[in-house]
C-alpha cells in the first residue's frame, strides 16, 4: 500500500471539502429561485382547493389573485402574527385560516374556510409531513374533508368549541365529524389541532364578529 | 460489451441482488414502496447516486489516503444526495414531499457505501459505473415490484389511477387491503420474493 504523508491527508480532506462546499453553494443558489416558486404555488394552490377551486401548477397566481384579496397579520402577545386570508367568491367574503399541529408520525396541516358570519366551515384541506398512507393520509381525501362543510365552529356564546373528530360521530351534531377507521392517533391528532389552532384566533373573531354586528 | 462488463449490469438484477441476497437497504425499500411513484423517483435517485458516486470514487481512488477513505467517501455521497434532492425539489416538488426524510437517507444506504468499498476502491471507472447502474437498478427492480403489488392491492390505484374502480371491482364487494400499505407487508413480499428467486435458483443448479 502507498504511503501518504500527514500534511497530503490534511491537504487532501480540506481540498475535497472545498471544492464540495463550491459546487453545492452554485447548485443551491441557483435552483433557489425554482423551489421558492413551488413552495409558493402549492400553498396558493392549497388555498384556492380550500374554497372549492380546483387549479393547475402554472398559471395558479393568476387564479389566487383572482379570489384572494387581502392578507391579515393577527398580532397576538408574545407569539408569531397569525395569518388570516380574506377572499371574496361568487359575491360572497369569507377567511380562510391555516393552522398546524401533530399527526401520529409528523406535522399535520389544515386551512380552514369560513364564511362570513366567521362560524360556518365552508371549505378545509388537510395536508401531512408523514401520515401512514391509505390510513392517516386518508384525511386528505374529499369525502373525510366534506363532512366538515357545514359545520359551525363557535357556540352560541360565541366561544370556540371547533369540531370534534371521533368514531361514530352524530351526523346533526354541529361540532362532530367521523373518523377514519385505522387512523384513529391521525384523527385525534386533527381534532387537537382544530381546537388549538382556532382557540388561538378567539380575540379575533369575537372582534371581527363584533364589528359586523355594529355595522 | 463484454461478458465480464455485462454481468456487472445483470448479475444485480438476480443472482447477487442487494436487497435480496445481500439483504442491504431494507428500511427505505420498506418505507417508500406503499406507491408506485415515490418507488420509481427513489430507485432512479438511488441508482444515479451509486453510479456517479462510485465513478468519482473510482477515478480518485488511487490519491485517497487509505486512512480517511471512509469519510472521503462519504462526504463524495453525502454532496451527490444533496445535489439530488436539491433538483427534485426544483424540478418534482410533489415526489420530493412524498419522499422526504428517504432522500436524505440514501446516504446511510448500506448499498452505496458497500459498493464503494468492494468494487470502486479496487477498479477502473467504467467498471465502477456499470457495477454502480447494476446495483442501483437491482435495487431498483425490487421498490418496482413492491410499489406495483403495495398499490394495487392496498388502495387500488397505480400510478395513483384508480384501476380498480374503474373497473368496477368495489360494485361485486371488493375492498382495498389495508395491512398491506402498512410497512411490515413490505418485508413480508421481501421475503416472498426471496423464496420464488431462492427456489428457482436451486432449481437451475
Amino acid at each position: 500500500m502507498k504511503k501518504f504523508s500527514n500534511s497530503y491527508m490534511m491537504l487532501y480532506a480540506l481540498g475535497i471539502a472545498a471544492i464540495v462546499a463550491v459546487l453545492l453553494t452554485v447548485v443551491s443558489l441557483s435552483l433557489k429561485a425554482r423551489q421558492e416558486t413551488n413552495i409558493r404555488n402549492e400553498k396558493m394552490q392549497m388555498l384556492l382547493a380550500t374554497i372549492g377551486v380546483q387549479s393547475e401548477r402554472d398559471g395558479v397566481e393568476t387564479e389566487y389573485n383572482k379570489y384572494f384579496k387581502e392578507e391579515l397579520n393577527v398580532a397576538v402577545e408574545g407569539e408569531e402574527p397569525l395569518s388570516v386570508y380574506l377572499f371574496e367568491k361568487d359575491g360572497k367574503r369569507g377567511y380562510v385560516i391555516p393552522t398546524k399541529g401533530n399527526g401520529l408520525w409528523g406535522k399535520i396541516y389544515a386551512n380552514i374556510a369560513l364564511a362570513e358570519d366567521l362560524n360556518t366551515i365552508v371549505g378545509i384541506t388537510f395536508s401531512h409531513d408523514s401520515e401512514t398512507p391509505g390510513l392517516g393520509a386518508e384525511i386528505t381525501s374529499e369525502s373525510f374533508c366534506n363532512q366538515f362543510i357545514g359545520k359551525k365552529i363557535l357556540d352560541e356564546e360565541g366561544k370556540v368549541v371547533s369540531v370534534a373528530v371521533i368514531k361514530h360521530a352524530d351526523v346533526a351534531d354541529m361540532h362532530q365529524v367521523d373518523a377514519i377507521s385505522g387512523g384513529t392517533m391521525t384523527s385525534n391528532g386533527v381534532s387537537e389541532m382544530l381546537l388549538n389552532g382556532l382557540t388561538r384566533y378567539q380575540e379575533f373573531i369575537t372582534s371581527e364578529r363584533k364589528e359586523a354586528t355594529n355595522e | 460489451m463484454n461478458s465480464t462488463r455485462r454481468k456487472l449490469i445483470t448479475n444485480p438484477l438476480g443472482k447477487d441482488n442487494p436487497i435480496t441476497v445481500q439483504v442491504l437497504g431494507i428500511c427505505s425499500c420498506l418505507a417508500v414502496t406503499a406507491q408506485l411513484k415515490p418507488a420509481v423517483v427513489m430507485a432512479l435517485s438511488v441508482t444515479v447516486v451509486v453510479a456517479l458516486s462510485n465513478l468519482i470514487i473510482s477515478l480518485i481512488r488511487k490519491s485517497i489516503p487509505p486512512r480517511i477513505r471512509i469519510i472521503v467517501q462519504l462526504v463524495v455521497v453525502s454532496s451527490l444526495v444533496i445535489l439530488v434532492n436539491q433538483i427534485l425539489m426544483a424540478f418534482v416538488y410533489d415526489v420530493s414531499k412524498q419522499l422526504s426524510v428517504y432522500v436524505g437517507l440514501i446516504i446511510t444506504n448500506c448499498i452505496v457505501m458497500g459498493r464503494l468499498e468492494a468494487f470502486a476502491m479496487s477498479n477502473k471507472p467504467w467498471d465502477s459505473l456499470l457495477d454502480g447502474i447494476g446495483n442501483g437498478l437491482g435495487y431498483g427492480i425490487i421498490l418496482v415490484i413492491l410499489g406495483f403489488v403495495r398499490e394495487l392491492f392496498g388502495r387500488g390505484s397505480l400510478w395513483g389511477y384508480p384501476v380498480f374502480e374503474k373497473i368496477g371491482l368495489y360494485n361485486i364487494g371488493y375492498e382495498n387491503n389495508g395491512f398491506i400499505i402498512m410497512a411490515p407487508m413490505a418485508l413480508i413480499l421481501v421475503g416472498i420474493i426471496i423464496w420464488i428467486q431462492r427456489s428457482k435458483e436451486q432449481k437451475s443448479q
